[in-house]
This record gives structure tokens, C-alpha cells and sequence, in this order.
């Protein structure tokens, strides 16, 4: 499978999805308008992926911020991968938040609670 | 003209202005506006969780009216916004007031005062529940909103909507969103 990889812009995140090593990354800011539009490919290529996937995924989420429009694409990435795990593969997320944003900690709880699939909650501190 | 749009920004004006923008909202609009809030906020030094929170508002309220404003009426004196709305962030005390001001047809009133009205009525609990259930089940409409947006600036700010809508005609109404963003929300 080709990897994804995609340039991070002011309002899209950088996206590095590797069907190689199976490491998956969303990092930067995912704020834009249409958020279906920039998701939308993220997900067919996780419906292929998740044919043959490697024994371990892991995905690492570093997001600084992200609009409620993007919270519902997240949320369907995720779904992908619950699938995965599902079907007895080792899926982990490591949801990274800033020491003061709690706001982010909690978002990625949010998930942990909706996602049947293994959450590290990782702060980072500068 | 039946009433000034303006009216409602001047009668809350206290703080010191940080932006004032009048006309379309388009994409990029937003992109100016997010710039300019974040350059300003570091300028003077704000604490990084207020900073956050004020961007993560600031992005709501701007994509509520991208995706839901009401065409202007006819006899409005910009035609050539397909997106009016007005748009003021404020320093106060103990905070950052951001508020918003758009059209809506009267008869779309009712429906989003129900809507205010309940989400106000909600314990900071209930909120986040709220959050969790509309993000799991509804899907992202048409228009491209996720019906979120509101309940979103409820819960990261930790305060009520204060909200007014104007009659403007016996058609269109102008609808006003006032936020407090407070610094130990």
C-alpha cells in the first residue's frame, strides 16, 4: 500500500500513514472548514488497510487543536482502527496533549470512552 | 434600515478591542481573524491556557456562522456579503469577551432560543455528556456543521450563552452571541 503523507497547513495537520512500519500520525492543527473533504481519504485508506494489517498499529495523535467539525472525522478514524483491534490485531493510540491543556487531555477521554481500543495519555512538557 | 446592527456592539463596548470585523465570512476571513487573535494574544503575553481557549472559541463561533448564517435581507445595506456577520473580541476583566452578530429568519428563532435555552440549562456534567453523545450519533449535516459548535464553547468556557435576538423586519431577525471566555475556566 502507498503511505499517506501530507503536509501540515495553518488549518490541516501533517498526516503520515505508513503501511510499512504500521505507525500512523495526525499532528499540528485540524481547524478547517470542510473537514470531511481533508478526512475522507484518511478513512478509505484505512478501510484497505485494515484488510491486511500488520500484527501491531500504532498511533500516535498530537494535535494542538481541533475544531468540532474535525472531531467527527477523529472519531470515524478511530472507528477504523476499532475495527482492527477487533479482529485480534494489537492496535495502540497515543493521544499526546500540553501539560496546561486540559481541554485536550479531556478530548482525547472522550474517545477512550466512546473507542473500545487501548489509550496512553501522553502529556507533553516543554 | 429598521434598526443599526452596530447598536448592540457599541452598548457592550468595555475592554480594550482586540479585533472588529464587519462583512462575509468566508474561509479566508477566518484565516485572517485566527491570525491576527493568536499574533495579538502572544503579543501581549497571555497565559497559554487562556490563549487556547480563546482560539478554540474564536474557531467555533467564526465556523457557526461559515456554516449556519441566513442570507441578508434585501434592503440591507451590504448585499455583497453572501455571509454577513459581525465578529468582536474583547480583553476585560478576567477574561475575553467574544461576540458574534448575524442574521437569521424569524422563523428560525424559536428553534435555536430551544436549543440555547437547553444547553444553558445543563450542569458542566450533562454538557460533556451531551458533547459525547451528539459527537457519537449525529451525523455532519449538509451545511457541514456537526452541530457541535455551541456546545463546545459551553463547555471549554465553563459559562452560559448570553444571547439577543433583534427584530429587523417582519422577516429577518439579527441574532447576537455574547461569550465570556473567564481565565480560570
Amino acid at each position: 500500500m502507498e503511505p499517506i503523507i501530507i503536509e501540515g497547513t495553518p488549518k490541516t495537520p501533517t498526516v503520515k500513514f505508513d503501511a510499512a512500519d504500521g505507525v500512523f500520525e495526525i499532528k499540528g492543527r485540524s481547524i478547517p472548514e470542510n473537514s470531511v473533504e481533508f478526512y475522507k481519504p484518511l478513512v478509505d485508506w484505512l478501510d484497505s488497510y485494515k484488510e491486511t494489517p500488520l500484527s501491531k498499529t500504532v498511533v500516535n495523535i498530537r494535535l494542538e487543536y481541533f475544531n468540532t467539525s474535525s472531531s467527527k472525522c477523529i472519531l470515524d478514524v478511530f472507528k477504523k482502527l476499532e475495527a482492527i483491534h477487533k479482529a485480534k490485531n494489537e492496535v495502540e493510540v497515543n493521544w499526546y496533549y500540553e501539560e496546561d491543556d486540559e481541554d485536550m487531555l479531556e478530548a482525547g477521554e472522550d474517545y477512550e470512552s466512546i473507542i473500545r481500543v487501548p489509550f496512553k495519555m501522553i502529556e507533553i512538557v516543554e | 434600515m429598521s434598526f443599526d446592527v452596530e447598536n448592540y456592539f457599541r452598548d457592550q463596548a468595555n475592554g480594550d478591542v482586540i479585533l472588529f470585523y464587519r462583512g462575509n465570512i468566508d474561509s479566508d476571513v477566518i484565516n485572517h481573524v485566527l491570525d491576527t487573535v493568536e499574533d495579538k494574544l502572544v503579543e501581549i503575553n497571555e497565559q497559554s491556557r487562556l490563549r487556547k481557549k480563546v482560539y478554540n472559541v474564536l474557531v467555533e463561533s467564526l465556523q457557526n456562522l461559515y456554516h449556519h448564517v441566513d442570507r441578508v435581507p434585501a434592503d440591507f445595506e451590504d448585499q455583497s456579503s453572501e455571509k454577513f456577520g459581525l465578529l468582536k473580541v474583547n480583553k476585560v476583566n478576567g477574561g475575553y469577551k467574544i461576540i458574534t452578530g448575524n442574521f437569521v429568519l424569524t422563523d428560525n428563532v424559536e428553534k435555536l432560543e430551544e436549543k440555547i435555552k437547553r444547553i444553558n440549562r445543563s450542569s458542566h456534567e450533562e454538557i460533556k455528556e451531551l458533547y459525547k453523545f451528539i459527537l457519537n450519533h449525529q451525523r455532519i449535516s449538509a451545511k457541514g456543521g456537526g452541530g457541535l459548535g455551541l456546545v463546545d464553547i459551553v463547555r471549554k468556557t465553563g459559562n452560559k450563552l448570553d444571547y439577543n435576538f433583534k427584530e429587523y423586519d417582519d422577516k429577518f431577525s439579527f441574532f447576537y452571541l455574547n461569550i465570556f471566555v473567564t481565565e480560570e475556566s
